[in-house]
């Protein structure tokens, strides 16, 4: 007779400890929903910046002499691929502003005095938002890059897409909410943030294709992470799905598409250890 | 058991002792009053019985749960209304409310049911679908409020509830504060307002530079000072001679001490009285040389006389002397996490 409503109970508790994680995970993504729908001037801007980029850059090479880019692609084509990658970094790069606000208003012992089940919950809720927004921004870019005839992935292409744009997203996620915690304030995460996004975007493959780069700037973007994330898209734009073709070759050596997947895997993998101890330390 | 135990607290900030062996005992089912001036510690002491600051040494126990072992029971046990209110400005009171039920695990029917209730009592209902950034600080402040008490704490408490803000405000929360001990909440309140203590506090400690100086009960603290004051003229307005010869006589009756003569006030003299009967053996003695006596003013201690009997200074000057010395962004820089 006990030892079934014993052990009912063991897994009831067990069963209300996740749906009260569901519940403060949501509760918490929710109002940032709320701030985004009362503001949304945040998303609009990034969406608006790369647009713009898509359209001007994309237009800038029109009439350069055909075959000038690797497998003879138009330069429309050939930016696509950079600006959906911008797209997703620079929004993901934003993670960390909310909780840096939260910190520095004090909203945030606000939710470290309730009994929330785990403090993960707060990162959670950033995570499950950041990755919405960066997703539906460069799905934006990506049907404009379609009606400007700079083409669409296949069905398998666009999962790859979807695939790398959430590795790239998760990695940056982390290094902003790590930023976060670390820095001071707003200015300075700002300032990192207005600091890191276009260097980056200029050492990387989203622009121009290495073989166009002197060698010391081929070796940055070759050690880049967003070339990592540009190239697995680009091929999924190029043609047919094909990861252990090689997509770059780089001044260490070639690197083919499951390379790229991997180096993004363990980018995030490892930022989310790095800022680990930290982030349990802000929060306990 | 006390519902809340703390034991010889101590807790500083760099070079600063905030907490020196703090030891308190709070009683369940009353309100306590935390008195003290700017500076005290009373923030830091709630702040650790919010779990949110852990002491650099000493034990603290609320509900029996010991805060730093299991901190998510306390903070389920207590609600806290902080000194300075964090809103989200985005958000309108009622979103936020909402949110607080969510970290909290309230089924949505039961939050919206309490919601709804709060909204009533605490009289938010014209506002409280308007966005947090439009509040007024009496608002503020009942917003913040209600979020303390959504999940109905045992014990909720209130760091200065009442700073700031305008006399309509300050009695709503005096009034709903009263209420909540009634039906049986426990509350503790900081606050460095005596006015404040003195209305509603059922027990109180008065602190200073991190420790406990006085606790008691109101009454008991002012009657462990001993005697009442007494305010006494022979006449109108005495000469300095008069009140000399009259100070002189009246320090001869037992149970009168610290006799004073209080040259602005026309010559009267202040004493301090041990009892009652004392006063009569005051009038006999003055009545037998034939003096008249045109005024005698008989009063209880105040808190302010226990908090200057123990520190030697009073509560204003206390207050005065950190006055512009704090400085309180760097103390939140510092405090942020
Ligand atoms: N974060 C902080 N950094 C440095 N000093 C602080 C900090 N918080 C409080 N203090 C100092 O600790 C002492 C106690 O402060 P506090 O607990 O806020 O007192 P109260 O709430 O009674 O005014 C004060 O001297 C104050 O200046
Ligand atoms: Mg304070």
């Amino acid at each position: 007779m006990t030892s079934p409503s014993l052990s009912v109970a063991v897994s009831d508790s067990e069963r209300s400890a996740w749906s009260e994680l569901a519940q403060e995970t949501l509760a918490l993504t929710r109002r940032l929903f709320l701030q985004l729908a009362r503001r949304p001037s945040s998303l609009v801007a990034g969406v608006l910046q790369p647009l713009i980029w898509l359209i001007l850059f994309g237009a800038l090479f029109t009439n350069a002499p055909d075959g000038l880019l690797p497998g003879g692609i138009s330069y429309g084509r050939f930016l696509g691929a950079g600006v959906i990658v911008f797209t997703a970094f620079s929004g993901a790069l934003n993670a960390g502003l909310p909780v840096m606000f939260d910190r520095e208003f004090g909203f945030l012992n606000r939710l470290l005095v309730a009994p929330l089940r785990s403090r993960s919950s707060i990162v959670l809720a950033s995570v499950i938002y950041i990755t919405a927004i960066s997703l539906v921004q460069s799905l934006a870019i990506m049907l404009t890059a379609a009606l400007l005839g700079y083409g669409w992935p296949g069905a398998a292409g666009f999962v790859l897409v979807v695939a790398t744009l959430l590795l790239l997203v998760f990695a940056v996620t982390a290094l902003s909410l790590g930023l976060a915690f670390a820095l001071p304030g707003h200015i300075e995460l700002i300032a990192v943030i207005f600091v890191a996004n276009l260097p980056l975007l200029f050492a990387s493959t989203a622009l121009a294709p290495l073989s166009f780069m002197p060698g010391w700037l081929g070796w940055l973007a070759a050690l880049n992470p967003l070339t990592f994330a540009i190239e697995p898209i680009r091929a999924a734009y190029r043609g047919p799905l094909d990861l252990s073709a090689v997509l770059l070759e780089a001044p260490y050596g070639d690197v083919t598409g499951t390379t790229c997947l991997v180096v993004l895997v363990g980018l995030t993998v490892g930022l989310f250890l790095l800022i680990r101890p930290l982030l349990n330390r802000k929060l306990s | 058991m006390a519902l809340i135990e703390l034991r010889n607290l101590h807790k500083s900030y760099g070079s600063v002792n905030a907490l020196r062996d703090l030891t308190l005992d709070v009683p369940e089912g009353c309100l306590y009053g935390l008195l003290g001036p700017n500076g005290a510690g009373k923030t830091t002491a709630i702040r650790i019985m919010a779990t949110l600051l852990s002491p650099d040494q000493g034990t603290v126990t609320i509900a029996g749960l010991d805060a730093l072992d299991q901190p998510r029971a306390v903070r389920q046990a207590l609600g806290y209304v902080a000194q300075e209110v964090a809103i989200d400005k985005i958000l309108t009171g009622r979103e936020l409310l909402q949110l607080q039920g969510d970290l909290y695990h309230l089924k949505k029917n039961v939050r919206d049911e309490r919601i709804a209730e709060l909204i009533d009592r605490l009289g938010m209902d014209d506002w409280i679908d308007r966005r947090c950034g439009t509040y007024s600080g009496g608002m503020r402040r009942r917003l913040d409020l209600a979020a303390g008490l959504l999940h109905r704490p045992k014990l909720l408490v209130l760091d200065e509830p009442t700073v700031g803000l305008d006399i309509e405000s300050r009695s709503a929360i005096w009034d709903l504060l009263r209420r909540l001990v009634h039906q049986g909440t426990s509350v503790l309140l900081s606050s460095h307002y005596l006015e404040e203590v003195e209305a509603l506090a059922d027990r109180m400690a008065i602190i200073d530079a991190g420790t406990v100086i006085a606790e008691g009960s109101p009454d008991e603290l002012k009657r462990r000072l001993g005697g009442d004051r007494v305010t006494l003229r022979v006449r109108e307005f005495s000469d300095q001679e008069e009140a000399q010869r009259v100070s002189e006589l009246i320090r001869q009756v037992s149970g009168v001490s610290q006799v004073v003569i209080n040259r602005s006030q026309g010559y009267s003299l202040n004493l301090v009285v041990e009892n009652e009967p004392v006063i009569a053996r005051l009038r006999d003695c003055l009545l037998d040389v034939g003096l008249p006596v045109f005024a005698l003013a008989q009063s209880r201690p105040s808190l302010d006389d226990v908090y200057l009997q123990a520190t030697g200074r009073t509560l204003m000057d206390a207050e005065l002397a950190v006055a512009g010395q704090r400085d309180v962004k760097q103390e939140r820089r510092k405090a942020m996490r």
